[in-house]
Order: structure tokens, then C-alpha cells, then sequence
């Protein structure tokens, strides 16, 4: 593993993926990528719908919405992928598109389902962007989630992440040429870093993880703040939002009314439940019941959580 | 502060960790809270927060997996109950826990005893993680040992054991398999942060109604990170050291309800739901040493007779140091 900066072997130590087999792995896979569909939600802007499921070796970990924005000069990818295929199928498909130089590659949040395709974009050498709590939580947890993502797709195949190479504290922009993304970095809500992208031309929110529909969402971060966020959300000026899971594009804000009920329900019924002195377990198995219909995967992510609302509330007054 | 006891778990569990042989054995290694880098784990529920799960070894459950558990129930038998018998503990402790656990770094246990046989402590003994025993409580006169619920992490799928101390010194078990992973090694979340922020704060809330000279269940909460050492920042390639709880005392009216000896398996924030026997409006007092031999102790007042059920809380006096 040879590398040329400090910057790229930190990288590559990091991602703890051989990136000199990277080539090797797009070529022998080229042909194999026609799973891989982007759909233009707006012009100039291609999702990938990942699929509802959690990860297994026959997804290679292709479960969250990707996909990319081209402008006059330049190329944005928002998110890079679940996992060093993930992201080299990402980039076949922006090059079938476009030859323009891919110049930045926007991480949402710390999932590795969103980041760890970034290796496959680092001989583009773009600007990797995220949420200045961004490269904390990486560290914290890489090794955590690397080695799972390994087991199941082997190492070769599970990507890795890659340090931020340009940080939103509160507000940023870049300019695609002809086409400037407004980036804001929330507070915590889905997660503690999570990142969200408006392109004004065409009234395009890419909400990521902020949004999710029809799948249920997973609370890593917390529940007040993400509804608030949330609610800061919908009055932004897009008509269309692309959810991190579920379908490729929602009106904008109607879109986000199932996850706002969720998330409502889930604070009220905890709130209840800590009240009426339930244990955990017990509102593990109540709280939320109501929107089981609802959602896919909703057995595997509602108990968690409720535990996480349990425990971030139960020390509230 | 005063001078703090060798403790006492962690000797024992070194032994333990010698003797155990299991997988996990090597990887706890000198010191319990050591690190275990590729130790553990294959499916996380904690995990799942991420969306990463894993083919579920555990749900066609072999022989030989059985076996390699049996085998180190045996050992840890061994190394943490010397030359000590142990019988089923069918109708006197049973032991009640997820099957799946939610969330691996937080598992809600509950251990009920029966009033058969009168009990002096209750062991928890999680076999496959780094530091396997994870609480013994010791009743005081106080106390109505007849319902314990406690919040754990469990690093693997694990055989969980509840073990019950007579009276009259004879040790009853039950037994619960538990499917969770990863929960000692998950990454610090916001909690952590918040808990760090405000630790030593507790509260303590009545579940029944009172009525004097009878059990009255209440929870406690604690906070503090309980930070296991098992964190690694992978930049630095420095863990988050070790700081945890090791012993909470809790007495009413100066009598003792129960002493717990804890250890690092134990939740961040601990939540502790424990019987007593207030015989009128008292004082219940709770004092918590961790391990950098800081302690916190709050005294909260037990209303009499005349509170609804559900009223927390008894009054919270002003932190110690």
C-alpha cells in the first residue's frame, strides 16, 4: 500500500482497506453494476434507491439512498456509499453520466451505509464534506463498524472511511458551476453529525438520514432535538426532499409527516410510560405500537429505539 | 476520600479469565477492563442502529456452540465459587431477560427470588463477557430481596446466570441465553457525554403504595458513564480509560437495604429497582463509589403513609462530594 501524502495514508490506515486492489475490483465487476439504477429526481440530480433491507453479502451493503449532483463544471456525491463496491458502482454510474471531475463528496452522517464507499472516490481527490462533529464520531466508531461491515462482505469488499476534508460548522456552500449547494449542519437529531444539502435551482432538499420514509428510522442521536430539527427542516424552501431511506423523492414538506407522527408518538408514548413508572422493558413493548403497520423493518429498529428515548428522557423533570 | 479496598471483583475475575478457556478468555487477558480488539463479536443490536446485522449464528444453535458454553460455565463456576456446590434454582431465582436484546449496551435483567428459601445475596454473572461477573448484591436487614432490576451490557451472545445465596450459605441458579453482541465495545453516544456532564446526579422513584412494614419497590437511577475502557479513538489509538462504578450502598434509616460490588458490565446510567421495608416517613440513603475512588452519596426522604403510588420521589437532598 503505497501512498503519496501523509493525508492519503492516514486515509488509507483509517479505512483499513487495500486501495491498491480498488482498480482491480471495479474492473472485475464492471458489467455486474446494472442492479446498480440512479433515477433523476431533478434535473442535474441522480438517486440510487437502496434497498429496505439490512445489510447482507448479497446487498454489498447497498441499502441507503445515494447518488449525485451535476453541475456546469463539477460533480457532487451525496453519500458515496455502504461500502467500497457500494461507492465503485456509484462512480461507474457517474461516469456512464458525466466525464466532469468529481469535486466534492458530501458524507451525511457517521452510517456506515452512507460512508464507507468513499475510498472508491479518493483518486478523484475531491473535497470530502462533513459536519464538524463528523470526523470525532468516525473515529470513535470506525473499528466499531469496519469490522462488522468485514465480516460480512470481506475485507476487500467493505470500504472504509475517510477523514473530512472540509468541515460545516453551521452553514457552507459549494459551487458546482452554475448550480451553488447550500450544506447545514444540524444539531443533534438522527445522529450527532448529521449534514443536509438544499439545491436551490431546482427546490431540492437531500435531507439523508434526516428523513426517512416508509422504512422506519433508527435514533442514534435524539429524539428532541431531531424533531426539531425536523420541524426547521420543513420550512425550508425545496418542493421535493430525497430521504435517506425509502423512496427516491417525496414532496416537500408533506413528505415528512409520517416520520414527524413517528417520532411523536414515540415522545409521547415514552414520556407516558416513564411517567406511569413502566420499566424499559415493559415500553419496549408498548410504546410505538400503533405505527408497526407502517413501516418495513419495523420489528428490528422500534426497540432499539425506544430505549434510546427511554434513557435520554427518563432524566428529564 | 478514604484509602479503596483492592477490589475484590476484579481479582476474582482475573481468575476467572485464566481459568475461563472460553474464546473470550484470552481477549479480557491481565485486566478486566483491557481492551479486547477482535474479541467478541458477530451481530450487534446495537448495531443494527448503523444497519449492519449480520447472519444470526446463534438461531440454529448447534451442539458443539452448547457445549463450548457448558464448558465455560464450568470453568467460571470453578474460579469464581471455589469448591462450592450449586444447586437449580427452580422455584426459588429466576432469572428474566430479552431473548434479543434491543439495544446490547443497555439489556434490561429483572431476577425475582422466592420467599421459600430466605436469601442473603444474588450474584449476575454475564459468562462471555470481558469481566464475566457483572454485580453481587448482599442484602441488609432493610431489605425485601425479592425482586432486583438492573440494566447490563453483554459484549456476545452469552449464557447469563443469576445465582442465589441462601441463608444458609447454598447457591441456587438459573439460566438465560441472550442473544446481543457488541455491547461493551459500542461507541460512546450522546448519553455518555450528557452522563459525564452530570455525574453523580440520582433519582429515586416509589413504584407501590405505602404502607408501613410493608415492601415498597423503588427504582434508583444513577448517573454516570460507566465507561468500560473498551472504547477505542482510532486516531489517537488511545481507549477511553476506564471509570466506572464499583459498590453502591443503600440504607433506610441507617439500616442496610443492600451493598452491590459492580463492575464494568454494568449500563451507563445505571438503573437499579430494589425492595425495601420502610416501616414509616424515613430517610433512604444512597452513597456510590466508582472506580477513580470518587463517591456521591444523595439521601432521599421516604414520604409515610398517604403518597400514591407512582409519586416519585422522594426528596433529593443535596449531592455529596
Amino acid at each position: 500500500m503505497v501512498t503519496t501524502t501523509p493525508v492519503t495514508r492516514r486515509h488509507a490506515l483509517i479505512a483499513g482497506a487495500c486501495l491498491c486492489c480498488a482498480p482491480a475490483f471495479a474492473q472485475k465487476r464492471a458489467g455486474e453494476t446494472n442492479a446498480f439504477a440512479t433515477e433523476e429526481v431533478a434535473s442535474g440530480i441522480y438517486v440510487r434507491r437502496g434497498v429496505d433491507e439490512d445489510v447482507t453479502a448479497r446487498n454489498e451493503d447497498g441499502i441507503a439512498n445515494i447518488g449525485f449532483i451535476v453541475g456546469r463544471d463539477a460533480v457532487a456525491v451525496m453519500d458515496p456509499g455502504g461500502s467500497l463496491i457500494d461507492g465503485q458502482r456509484l462512480r461507474a454510474a457517474i461516469r456512464q453520466n458525466t466525464q466532469l471531475p468529481i469535486k466534492y463528496v458530501v458524507m451525511s452522517h457517521v452510517h456506515p451505509d452512507h460512508v464507507f464507499g468513499a475510498p472508491a472516490f479518493q483518486n478523484d481527490r475531491p473535497q470530502f464534506v462533513g459536519h464538524a462533529r463528523l470526523p470525532r464520531a468516525l473515529s470513535l466508531r470506525v473499528d466499531f463498524y469496519g469490522k462488522r461491515l468485514q465480516d460480512t462482505l470481506g475485507k476487500e469488499r467493505a470500504g472504509g472511511v475517510i477523514s473530512p476534508t472540509m468541515l460545516v460548522q453551521d452553514h457552507a456552500e459549494i459551487d458546482l458551476g452554475g448550480r451553488v449547494l447550500a450544506l447545514t449542519a444540524h444539531g443533534i437529531a438522527h445522529t450527532d453529525c448529521d449534514l443536509s444539502v438544499l439545491d436551490r435551482n431546482t427546490g431540492t432538499l437531500l435531507a439523508a438520514d434526516l428523513l426517512f420514509v416508509k422504512r422506519v428510522p433508527s435514533l442514534d442521536g435524539s429524539l428532541r432535538g431531531w424533531l426539531k430539527e425536523l420541524a426547521a427542516l420543513e420550512s425550508v424552501a425545496a418542493r421535493r426532499a430525497v430521504p435517506g431511506h425509502g423512496p427516491t423523492s417525496v414532496d416537500w414538506p408533506s413528505g415528512a409527516k409520517d416520520l414527524e407522527r413517528y417520532l411523536g408518538t414515540l415522545l409521547r408514548e415514552t414520556k407516558e410510560a416513564i411517567a406511569k413508572g413502566m420499566d424499559l422493558e415493559a415500553a419496549v413493548g408498548s410504546v410505538a405500537q400503533s405505527e408497526r403497520s407502517r413501516w418495513s423493518l419495523f420489528d428490528d429498529y422500534n426497540g432499539h429505539n425506544v430505549t434510546q428515548a427511554f434513557k435520554e428522557l427518563e432524566w428529564e423533570q | 476520600m478514604g484509602t479503596v479496598k483492592q477490589p475484590l471483583l476484579a481479582t476474582v475475575l482475573l481468575t476467572a479469565t485464566l481459568v475461563g478457556g472460553g474464546p473470550q478468555a484470552v481477549a479480557a487477558s491481565a485486566s478486566p477492563h483491557a481492551p479486547a480488539p477482535g474479541g467478541a463479536v458477530q451481530t450487534s443490536a446495537a448495531f443494527r442502529t448503523a444497519s449492519v446485522t449480520h447472519p444470526d449464528p446463534a438461531d440454529g444453535d448447534t451442539d458443539s456452540e452448547a457445549a463450548t458454553r457448558a464448558s465455560r460455565w464450568q470453568a467460571l463456576q470453578k474460579a469464581l465459587f471455589p469448591g462450592r456446590s450449586m444447586d437449580d434454582g427452580a422455584g426459588i431465582v429466576k432469572l428474566d431477560a430479552p431473548p434479543r436484546a434491543a439495544d446490547a449496551a443497555l439489556v434490561p435483567i429483572s431476577i425475582d427470588l422466592s420467599t421459600v428459601k430466605p436469601v442473603k445475596g444474588v450474584y449476575v454473572v454475564i459468562d462471555n463477557n470481558p469481566a464475566p461477573l457483572a454485580a453481587h448484591f448482599t442484602f441488609g436487614p432493610k431489605a425485601d430481596p425479592h425482586t432486583l432490576k438492573l440494566r447490563v451490557r453483554i459484549d456476545a451472545y452469552t449464557n447469563m446466570h443469576a445465582i442465589a445465596e441462601s441463608q444458609d450459605g447454598h447457591l441456587f441458579v438459573a439460566t438465560r441465553f441472550i442473544k446481543a453482541s457488541g455491547g461493551c465495545s459500542a461507541p460512546a453516544g450522546s448519553d455518555d457525554a450528557a452522563a459525564l456532564a452530570d455525574m453523580g446526579r440520582m433519582k429515586l422513584h416509589l413504584v407501590g403504595d405505602f404502607a408501613a412494614g410493608k415492601p415498597e419497590q423503588a427504582v434508583l437511577m444513577v448517573r454516570h458513564p460507566n465507561f468500560n475502557g473498551m472504547q477505542m479513538n482510532q486516531i489517537t489509538r488511545y481507549y477511553t480509560p476506564p471509570h466506572f462504578i464499583r459498590t453502591i450502598d443503600a440504607t433506610y434509616e441507617g439500616g442496610s437495604i443492600f451493598h452491590l460490588d459492580s463492575d464494568i458490565s454494568m449500563s451507563t446510567d445505571p438503573v437499579i429497582t430494589f425492595g425495601f421495608v420502610p416501616q414509616a416517613k424515613g430517610q433512604l440513603k444512597v452513597v456510590v463509589r466508582d472506580s477513580k475512588d470518587t463517591t456521591f452519596d444523595h439521601t432521599f426522604e421516604v414520604p409515610g403513609p398517604g403518597r400514591a403510588a407512582g409519586t416519585p420521589e422522594a426528596a433529593d437532598k443535596a449531592p455529596g462530594a
